[in-house]
């Protein structure tokens, strides 16, 4: 007890870490061992378990990528695969054990929150230990819930649609997570029903050398909408983490899904996500998607807009501090006519800090009357931090519109002294600038997501000035 | 007689390697209203920006005491609070940051922060004062202002922190006359025993509705003559090249 509220009592940093009670974990490493153990630990069919295997086998067959962020520092071989942090799966508030609620305490769920929201699905480990839905969603006929339990009560509907947005051999890191994945979230929304309150999950990385690789799996049915929210934050570890998350959403003929993310992993994560949408007839898909953490991000939310009308939104910002690399962007695949899509991208680079943009557009010939809109903007804080655009277009269709503007500014002299005439110091001047950079992001966010970034931009800038 | 509030000394400045101010001594009494005139490349906006404390402009000689207390060694949010405003010539554009959380910023950083009625009660009087249209209180600071939107969003900014002394660095300069007369306005219903202004202008249009009590002309870096409200209305008569070549006449 005196070591814990001595923990409480430390001042509030990225990180912090509570008494490891996982009582389940495989050896370190990689292994078709490893793998078996994970499904049979999970009392998992037949088919997940093959699943799994052969995506362990295009893992090991596929080079690491080398065209992105530096990789060099992943040591495979070093990190667990699987944690089970507690027994049973927990519905109530009351049966989460304590030492996992004062984590969530710091992280300021639920008390915070669950008055509005829809459900908290808080993944400590590699499962998710709470996870209530409000029963009027029950009642919708709404599915929401961890993607483990998704396959164990709804495997019919599960297996139509797991594994087709992103196959498993699509990347070494989507191969990898379809060999080892555990958690993440599983949401289904029938025909017509409008969900009108976010869903939200919170995911944590509390074991040293633990990897995370949950799966998450969206539908949402004709004419249906949904917002989903994940945020991150992780302690501080010594040794490298990896996370590689795969999210998959498929949006059906006039639906709508927005899907929110601000990933906050400690700066020694390498964060390697494949995230891919599918738009069909009239459907609308927007990507929110803020990167603050980790040592490495690789990530580009994508759409396949397959429908005709179909439209994408992709909205990224992104902050590389000190020794970070944030190489994030987004894909527009239009194979259908008719199609649209809109990027924005905004991100800072401090210090040793660099950011990159890279995005790919791609126009198939029977697209007609595309409409594509990207706009990149950068922000240097100093002189040593850097940004670069990578955009790619591959266009094989004249009936297109493509308006493509990037931009890379530093930070005002002139600016940080209108500001600090007004008696706001050099620290909180170069916080507004930042803040205010990242505006047309954070309007995007729900009001306590935007006071939360902005909280964590502050306590970035904090030493910005030298 | 009441307090001096600003007191420059013999005070030299360089920008970039070349030397602007010269040895400028200048003495502003607590609430009165001084204008600095001069013809252009006289030094009177390097004087605004060095008293402001803007880190391009490097002090080489001489000192500037605020309220007693020595300025230069203080950076410019440090001067600010010490109750020392400039109205910018040329106010930056902050995108992102709105005109409403800009000034509680800026209130909160000089300790005059007050409850968010209150404070939007008399943001709300002030801009009509300055008839500022109420859709400015969230746009962004200065961004796609025109020049007379951006010189009345400092005149704002002026009346929300009431400062000790504010620097005027031709304000007037780029308004039309209803423009000007609002600004002017503005400044005279806010300035008074407790806050004094510096205008700095070449031209003295603004000084017939701001009255100085004193008229300074700034020349080659120099402070070369001092006088009354008199001294403006020669120059609207007569120009600067009188003053200017009997001051060049008796200091040679």
């Amino acid at each position: 007890m005196a070591i814990q509220a001595k923990e409480l009592t430390k001042d509030y940093q990225f990180g912090f870490s509570d008494i490891d009670v996982s009582v389940f974990r495989t050896a370190k490493g990689l292994s078709p061992e490893v793998v078996a153990s994970i499904s049979q630990h999970k009392s998992e069919p037949e088919w997940m378990l093959k699943f799994r295997l052969k995506a362990l086998d295009h893992f090991r067959k596929r080079p690491m990528p080398t065209w992105g962020a530096d990789l060099s520092g992943l040591d495979f071989e070093n990190i667990y695969y699987y944690v089970k942090p507690v027994e049973e799966m927990s519905r109530s508030w009351d049966d989460v054990p304590d030492s996992i609620k004062q984590t969530f305490d710091r992280l300021g769920i639920p008390q915070a929150e669950r008055q509005f929201l829809a459900g908290v699905s808080a993944q400590y480990d590699s499962e998710v230990v709470y996870h209530s839905i409000r029963e009027d969603l029950e009642k919708q006929g709404v599915l929401f819930s961890d993607c483990d339990t998704g396959l164990r009560e709804h495997e019919e509907l599960f297996r139509k649609y797991f594994g087709t947005v992103i196959p498993p051999n699509d990347n070494k890191f989507a191969a990898l997570n379809s060999a080892v994945w555990s958690g993440g979230s599983f949401v289904y929304v029938p025909k017509g029903v409008k969900v009108d309150i976010p869903l939200q999950a919170y995911f944590r990385i509390n074991s040293d050398n633990m990897g995370q690789f949950e799966r998450t799996l969206i539908i949402a049915d004709e004419g249906s909408s949904v917002h989903y929210i994940e945020g991150c934050t992780a302690p501080n570890y010594s040794s490298d983490s990896l996370h590689s998350a795969v999210v998959e959403l498929v949006a059906h003929k006039g639906a709508k899904i927005r899907y929110t993310t601000i990933q906050n992993w400690s700066d020694n994560v390498y964060n390697l996500v494949t995230k891919r949408a599918i738009a069909n007839e009239n459907a609308t898909v927007e990507w929110i998607d803020g990167n603050l953490g980790s040592k490495v991000t690789m990530k580009y939310p994508s759409v396949y807009l397959m429908g005709e009308g179909a439209h994408a939104e992709v909205m990224s910002a992104a902050f590389a501090g000190n020794g970070q690399h944030q190489d994030a962007g987004s894909k527009a695949i239009h194979v259908a006519p008719n199609t649209t899509s809109n990027i924005v991208s905004r991100s800072i680079s401090k210090g040793t800090g660099r950011t990159s943009y890279r995005g790919h557009i791609k126009v198939l010939p029977k697209a007609h009357n595309v409409k594509v809109s990207v706009r990149c903007d950068a922000l240097l804080l100093d002189e040593e931090s850097r940004s670069d655009t990578y955009p790619y277009m591959d266009i094989d269709n004249p009936d297109v519109t493509i308006g493509h503007e990037a931009s890379v500014s530093k930070v005002g002299e002139d600016q940080i002294f209108y500001l600090t005439s007004r008696g706001i110091t050099e620290q909180d001047a170069t916080a507004l600038i930042v803040n205010g950079f990242f505006e047309p992001f954070v309007k995007e966010l729900p009001m306590e997501y935007a006071v939360e970034l902005n909280r964590l931009l502050a306590l970035s800038m904090e030493g910005a000035i030298g | 007689m009441s307090q001096t509030v600003l007191s420059i000394s013999g005070l030299r400045a360089t920008v970039e390697g070349k030397e602007i101010l010269k040895g400028v001594d200048l003495q502003v009494a607590q609430g009165e209203i001084h204008a600095l005139m001069g013809p252009n490349g006289s030094g009177k906006s390097t004087l605004a920006y060095t008293l402001m404390g803007h880190p391009k402009y490097v002090v080489t000689g001489g000192s500037v005491t605020f309220g007693g207390e020595d300025l230069l060694p203080l950076t410019a949010d440090a001067r600010a609070r010490l109750g020392l405003f400039l109205c910018f010539q040329y106010p930056t554009a902050i995108p992102g940051v709105s005109t409403v959380n800009f000034l509680r910023a800026a209130l909160r950083a000089q300790g005059k922060e007050m409850p968010a009625r209150e404070f939007l009660n008399r943001l709300s009087t002030e801009m009509k004062e300055l008839k500022i249209d109420e859709s400015f209180r969230s746009r962004y600071i200065n961004d796609g202002f025109s020049g007379g939107e951006k010189k009345r969003m400092e005149i704002l900014q002026l009346a929300m922190l009431r400062p000790k002394l504010a620097i005027l660095d031709e304000t007037d300069s780029g308004l039309d006359v209803d423009a000007l007369r609002t600004v002017a306005d503005g400044v005279m219903r806010l300035c008074g025993p407790d806050m004094g202004v510096l205008v700095i202008t070449h031209y003295p249009r603004i000084l017939e509705h701001l009255h100085p009590d004193r008229v300074h002309v700034l020349h080659d870096g120099r402070v070369v003559t001092s006088g009354g409200a008199d001294l403006a209305r020669q120059i609207e008569r007569e120009g600067y090249e009188p003053i200017l070549g009997t001051a060049v006449a008796a200091t040679a």
